[in-house]
């Protein structure tokens, strides 16, 4: 098929074209398949058209399984760092669902990258706090690549990792190697922990408070389901974070990713371009409003 | 029919029943009647916690909102009491508290309250060990419920 | 350069005639199903000659009037919106290919279309439309391409609805920009003829080849008189009125006002609101699979905020659940947020929404009950 949105005849005498625009994905191929949780995988993908342009940590990709549809997945690896395009998706409905079933060797559809994204510069010489609850970590796993591979150009970093249970966490061999590092604080808190777990039961809010971090020279990157956003961001403001400083990511439903579709708004914002990264002092204005 | 004072409605209340007749009093003077209908809110996350109140009949639902409803987090019956953010700063509301039934309370105004603590803070300790009880015994309960004791009992 | 043609209707149907041999397909009114719809015409018999319409809060009805006008009417269900941007398009389509899939395009293009008789607040909507789906970082390249190709007439408004409120707006009723010809249609007991107003090079042209069909005089002061009093009559006909700046602010400022409880006693949640409004721009993308499954067309299709599914959490359900919350985040939107998004309001004023919602509401009314009632 032609790249330059040619014209090809068929046998059946039809003039094709290969489509052209922002609506047509590029194809990739799974490379990797890595099971995270009992609904959870991470894959790994390899361009097989011309590739998209390097993500940005918090940046999503549409994802398109063929016959299925498109899903807006969370780039939680980027090429540059792990040599393939990874995402890792939590199967919940028929898309998800179906991307988390393909196999290596499958082939997908792939549009972006879009959004705004964390910002990671942006933190430098601050201290730097990660604060990640159930599949919101997969979107700040760019992250902690970003700040623990460049350590210097922050001041304390420590990164807190939520979950409903040890059987939930997500990058569990990576977050060993995360805590096995002197220069910046990792811990992990679970909801519920069978007999055999020796870490912290609890809430992730109760281990902010004895961070070796200072809150009014912090950046907070957070990302989780939105209550626990609303509850978390709410007692890092009373600890003296900034609201400015404190960056989610927010979450809604896309079809199109381009600002055209108008599913993912918020109040005035456009959640697939105006985020889904935004700050709290923008956020919480607008997620105070019951079903806005 | 007169109307009954407050102070004896405070006192009949099973979650007041161990203050001293007149710590009732000084509570009382700070209180008044109110009646919410079903559907409507006694208070809203994020608005000031000026006050709380003391469930006389009905029942109220403790309620986090999420952007697909409210999560309920538990329901407070007649003779209990609701809110604690009064308690300390900010002053704000943790969560959003709605009538599910047609619910009778006496408002207790915490300024007004706060204020006597002050002036008499003898009584503001055995206010506070009230309140610290009944704080402890939601969190235990709420531990319990953690537990999920209903559930799944192998997986521990 | 303004031209006067007469008499009105042979000119139309001559200005039709050199549309359609430049391989436009030509859209204008016509009388369908008791209604002036928009659809394909061959010649200027196809115009409601004769109707007009009324149009209130649930009531759309037409009358025949006693002469032979051509455009004594407002504007119906349809806008050019269903002609720029379909309601039901594929995108692409992809083939299984094995072990993947190839992606192909094989729909066939749309042909140009030619706009006779469309109305200001239209055009004023168009240019909205442009700025969602043309103008931003991702232009729609249907769109662009449909876009480029269409031809304007416009004609300014004699007979405002009693629903039109585009004074209000600034987009009306008099055609300003965007058209290629605007023409108004001069009727009375002596005369029945066209002013045109040349808009652009290509319009020039057109009219050119018209001009060579039939009799025309250069545009007299008389006849322009007559064309502005058209106009002026038509302003002063217009009662209903929005400010658009207090709108915008008023709504987002009252968003638990106890008014959305009310409308959404009456919302039926029907979307035919969205359907009609000429700037609504949701839709949705699907894919639509061959029964083999060895095709799969991604099709884009018009969406409405009124569908319970239209804003969710992924896993969790349905963000807005309710009739109020719905109603309220469309006339936020349209009236509040639309200005923070895109700089300007979403509305225009055509006043579809009010005729076609088959309870009778009035977002005027609303945005005047919620402004009303928060001024101490």
């Amino acid at each position: 098929m032609p790249a330059d949105g040619g014209a090809v005849a068929t046998s059946a005498g039809r003039r094709l074209r290969t489509p052209v625009g922002p609506m047509v994905p590029t194809r990739y191929r799974v490379v990797s398949r890595q099971r995270e949780t009992v609904d959870t995988v991470t894959i790994g993908l390899e361009p097989i058209d011309a590739p998209i342009g390097e993500p940005e940590p918090g940046q999503f990709t549409m994802l398109y399984a063929f016959g299925v549809g498109e899903a807006p997945i969370s780039v939680s690896g980027c090429p540059r760092v792990e040599g393939a395009l990874q995402h890792t998706i939590r199967g919940v409905g028929a898309t998800t669902r179906a991307l988390c079933r393909l196999e290596p060797g499958s082939v997908v559809g792939v549009r972006g990258p879009f959004g705004a994204g964390w910002g990671v510069p942006g933190a430098e010489g601050s201290d730097v706090l990660v604060l990640g609850g159930g599949i919101g970590l997969a979107p700040l796993r760019p992250v902690i690549r970003e700040v623990l591979e460049d350590r210097q150009r922050f001041d304390r970093v420590a990164v807190l990792i939520g979950a409903r249970s040890p059987a939930d966490l997500l990058f569990a061999t990576e977050i060993e190697a995360w805590r096995s590092r002197s220069d910046a604080h990792v811990a992990v808190t679970v909801d519920a922990a069978p007999r055999g777990w020796e870490g912290h039961v609890g809430l992730v809010t109760t281990l902010i408070d004895r961070l070796p971090i200072t809150p009014t020279r912090a950046t907070v990157f957070l990302c989780g389901p939105e209550v626990m956003i609303r509850v978390v961001a709410r007692d890092l403001v009373g600890a003296g974070v900034d609201a400015d400083r404190i960056f989610v990511s927010l979450e809604r439903n896309m079809h199109c990713a381009i600002r055209q579709c108008g599913h993912c708004q918020l109040g005035p914002l456009f959640i697939c371009a105006d985020g889904p990264v935004v700050t709290w002092a923008t956020a919480a204005p607008l997620l105070a409003v019951r079903r806005w | 029919m007169r109307p009954i004072p407050i102070r004896e409605l405070l006192a009949e209340q099973p979650v007041l029943r161990e203050l001293e007749p007149a710590d009732i009093d000084l509570m009382a003077g700070c209180g008044h009647n109110e009646v919410f209908q079903a559907g409507t809110y006694l208070a809203r996350e994020g608005a000031t916690a000026d006050r709380f109140f003391v469930v006389r009949h009905g029942k109220v639902a403790i309620e986090l909102h999420a952007p697909t409803g409210p999560l309920l987090i538990e329901t407070i019956g007649a003779g209990d009491l609701v809110g604690w953010s009064w308690l300390f700063p900010p002053y704000r509301w943790t969560y959003d508290v709605e009538a599910i039934d047609r619910t009778r309370v006496v408002v207790i105004e915490s300024a007004c309250l706060r204020a006597k603590c002050d002036a008499d803070p003898v009584f503001g300790y055995r206010l506070m060990k009230r309140f610290a009880q009944v704080v402890v015994d939601r969190l235990e309960a709420t531990r319990f419920r953690l537990l999920d004791l209903y559930g799944n009992v192998d997986a521990r | 350069m303004h031209l006067v043609f007469s008499p009105a209707d042979r000119a139309v149907d001559e200005l039709i005639g050199a549309l359609r041999r430049r391989g436009y397909v030509v859209v204008a009114p016509t009388v369908r199903e008791s209604a002036i719809v928009l659809d394909e015409v061959d010649g200027v018999a196809a115009l409601p000659v004769g109707w007009s319409d009324e149009q209130e809060a649930a009531t759309y009805r037409l009358h025949r009037r006693d002469d032979r006008s051509l455009f004594a009417y407002a504007v119906g269900p349809y806008s050019p919106r269903r002609y720029l941007t379909a309601p039901r398009k594929t995108l692409w389509t992809a083939l299984r290919a094995g072990d993947g899939f190839e992606l192909v395009d094989d729909t066939a293009e749309p042909p140009p279309y030619a706009f006779v008789g469309v109305r200001a607040c239209e055009l004023a909507a168009i240019a909205v439309q442009d700025h969602v789906v043309r103008d931003g970082p991702h232009p729609d390249p249907s769109y662009v391409r449909a876009r480029e190709r269409a031809f304007f007439v416009g004609v300014n408004c004699g007979s405002p609805a009693a629903t039109c409120f585009c004074t209000s707006m600034g987009t009306g009723p008099a055609v300003e920009t965007g058209h290629d010809l605007a023409a108004t249609e001069l009727l009375d007991e002596t005369r029945h003829e066209l002013w045109v107003e040349v808009g652009t090079e290509r319009g020039a042209e057109v009219l050119a080849e018209v001009q060579s069909m039939m009799s025309w005089r250069t545009a007299t002061e008389d006849d322009h008189d007559a064309a502005r009093h058209v106009i002026t009559g038509s302003v002063e006909q217009m009662t209903r009125r929005l400010d658009p700046a207090v709108a915008r602010d008023v709504l987002i400022a009252n968003l638990e006002h106890p008014r959305w409880d009310d409308v959404a006693e009456r919302c039926l949640s029907c979307t035919n609101c969205t359907l009609v409004c000429p700037t609504c721009f949701c839709t949705a993308v699907e894919d639509v699979t061959s029964l083999d499954g060895d095709r799969a067309e991604r099709v884009q299709r018009w969406d409405s905020c009124f569908t319970l599914g239209h804003s969710t959490v992924h896993g969790t359900g349905s963000v807005r659940g309710d009739t109020r919350s719905r109603y309220r985040q469309w006339l936020t939107h349209k009236l509040s947020t639309w200005w923070d998004q895109f700089g300007e309001s979403g509305c225009v004023g055509c006043g579809r929404c009010i005729s076609w919602c088959p309870a009778g509401i009035d977002l005027t009314a609303e945005v005047a009950a919620i402004a009303a009632g928060t001024d101490r």
